[in-house]
């Protein structure tokens, strides 16, 4: 089902889809997805920011087990804001992608499924992601309000010292996301900025 | 001699970090349904969408638009006939940013020693404020909670004197594309031109704080703000970067005059979730 009927000669807008995924992800999942799909996710995800992404680095270069089984997983990039009484996170939207980069290939080798962040990644870790399979998924970054009411469970799993950063376990319940780099070399963001450039004039 | 108690001015900047955390102006959501009226591309519309959802539900429910609520930006004008009374000024605006943080259930992003232990100060403090001194016998506080997406695609450069509006630009949109989905489009691009460089980025960030769609007030200005703001929108970034038609909801620019050897630009980018508060006592 088109995500919107076509216009303006975008490609993307003719191939989008719209579609519901429950988690970890499929191996049919991941063949299926494409760039610039909208895809609402249900089920569990760990979160972690640069904190917690150079300690994951520093257990797997030491050999040491992590302190979650990563191997099919998606990783969410979001440090939440504290719980108001009564709820069960705070406001939870992405955080900006490209300070993972240099933590993200050793997470693909140990088995990590797919990432959810804003913002676009390097050229070598987008083709990491081919690589291994896996899918970089974009949130809407500065709508963690509305984010946060499709989290139904959370649970502090790892490095709790972290605070904001700290690692949990996520349960989604429809959560909305976008894919940005699927397994055959679709990148949203270099295509989506090459179907709207208007050239100088 | 007007005397207005530090308690005063803690408890307002209190009050302004959470009101400014949790509810957008109404310019910016204005701005925001424009953007959403003009934009072409379907997966733009939809990331905007959502951002117009955000902005409703975060109001109604006082909750955080966004997690990254940021560094805190206090600007003071203060009146040369106040006299701040009953204790240390920048220990007040500190204590104003603690309890609005820890009572607004507030992110605390700050942290010390910044090149090195990065521990979290825990309460937001310190503030980075600027202060100027006007005319009268009031003070108006604005509060900018800017988040570290969009502060940390800022640019700063000192061009050759004769680079004129040509340089400018290539700089901005320079600026703007390699920003990329990190800075959180669509952005309000303040832009500093003039002065020193520490100068120039203050401008360039107190341009911020101009209501969107309030003309610059000088025409020659206005018009190369809309040049640029048309520029920016042609480079196809769109909203998170998605490819799209609105980059930018503003251009805003401020001046200075500068020294006969220098050219100093800088761009201070604001995400969509341009949050600002202020209060006049």
């Amino acid at each position: 089902m088109p995500l919107c009927p076509p216009q303006g000669g975008n490609p993307l807008s003719e191939t989008a889809v719209e579609r519901q995924i429950r988690l970890p992800l499929t191996e049919e999942d991941v063949s299926t997805l494409h760039t610039g799909d909208y895809v609402f996710l249900t089920g569990p995800v760990y979160t972690a920011r640069d904190a917690a992404h150079r300690r994951l680095n520093e257990a797997l270069a030491k050999r040491d087990e992590l302190p979650i089984d990563i191997r099919g997983q998606v990783l969410y990039y979001v440090g939440p804001t504290p719980a108001k009484p009564g709820q069960i996170i705070g406001s939870a939207g992405p955080t900006t992608a490209e300070r993972m980069d240099g933590f993200t290939v050793p997470l693909l080798d140990a088995g990590l499924r797919g990432a959810i962040g804003k913002g676009g990644r390097s050229p070598e870790i987008a083709a990491a992601f081919k690589e291994h399979r896996a899918v970089y998924f974009l949130a809407v970054g500065g709508a963690g309000a509305l984010l946060s009411k499709q989290i139904s469970e959370v649970e502090v799993v790892a490095y709790e010292d972290l605070g904001t950063g700290a690692i949990r376990r996520l349960e989604l319940d429809g959560f909305p996301v976008i894919v940005c780099n699927d397994i055959h070399g679709g990148d949203l963001l270099r295509d989506g900025k090459a179907a709207w450039r208007k050239s100088a004039g | 001699m007007r005397e207005i108690h530090v308690d005063t001015i803690r408890d307002t900047v209190r009050t302004l970090c959470i009101d400014a955390a949790c509810v957008l102006p109404d310019d910016v959501v204005g701005a925001l349904q424009t953007a959403r009226q003009r934009e072409e591309s379907p997966v733009a519309v939809k990331v905007l969408d959502q951002i117009l959802d955000n902005a409703d539900l975060a109001r109604d429910e006082m909750l955080p638009l966004c997690q990254d609520t940021g560094t805190t930006v206090l600007f003071l004008d203060i009146g040369q006939d106040v006299h701040v009374t009953g204790g240390d000024l920048h220990q007040a605006l500190a204590e104003g940013v603690n309890a609005g943080y820890g009572e607004g259930h507030l992110r605390a992003s700050m942290v010390d020693r910044p090149f090195s232990a990065r521990t979290n100060t825990k309460d937001n403090t310190p503030p980075i404020v600027h202060t100027e001194i006007v005319l009268g016998d009031r003070v108006r506080i604005q509060v900018m909670p800017k988040g570290g997406g969009c502060e940390n695609m800022s640019r700063f450069t000192i061009m050759l004197p004769g680079a004129g509006k040509q340089g400018i630009t290539d700089f901005v949109l320079r600026t703007v594309d390699e920003s990329g989905g990190n800075s959180c489009p669509p952005l309000i691009v303040g832009l500093g031109v003039g002065g020193t460089a520490e100068h120039a980025m203050y401008i360039a960030k107190r341009a911020l704080t101009r209501k969107v769609g309030d003309p610059n007030p000088d025409p020659e200005q206005a018009e190369f703000e809309a040049e640029l703001l048309k520029a920016v929108n042609a480079l196809g970034v769109g909203a998170q970067a998605v490819g799209g038609t609105q980059t930018a909801l503003a251009v805003h620019m401020n001046t200075h005059p500068t020294h006969i050897a220098s050219l100093p630009v800088a761009v201070n980018l604001q995400c969509h979730s341009a949050r600002l508060k202020e209060a006049i006592l």
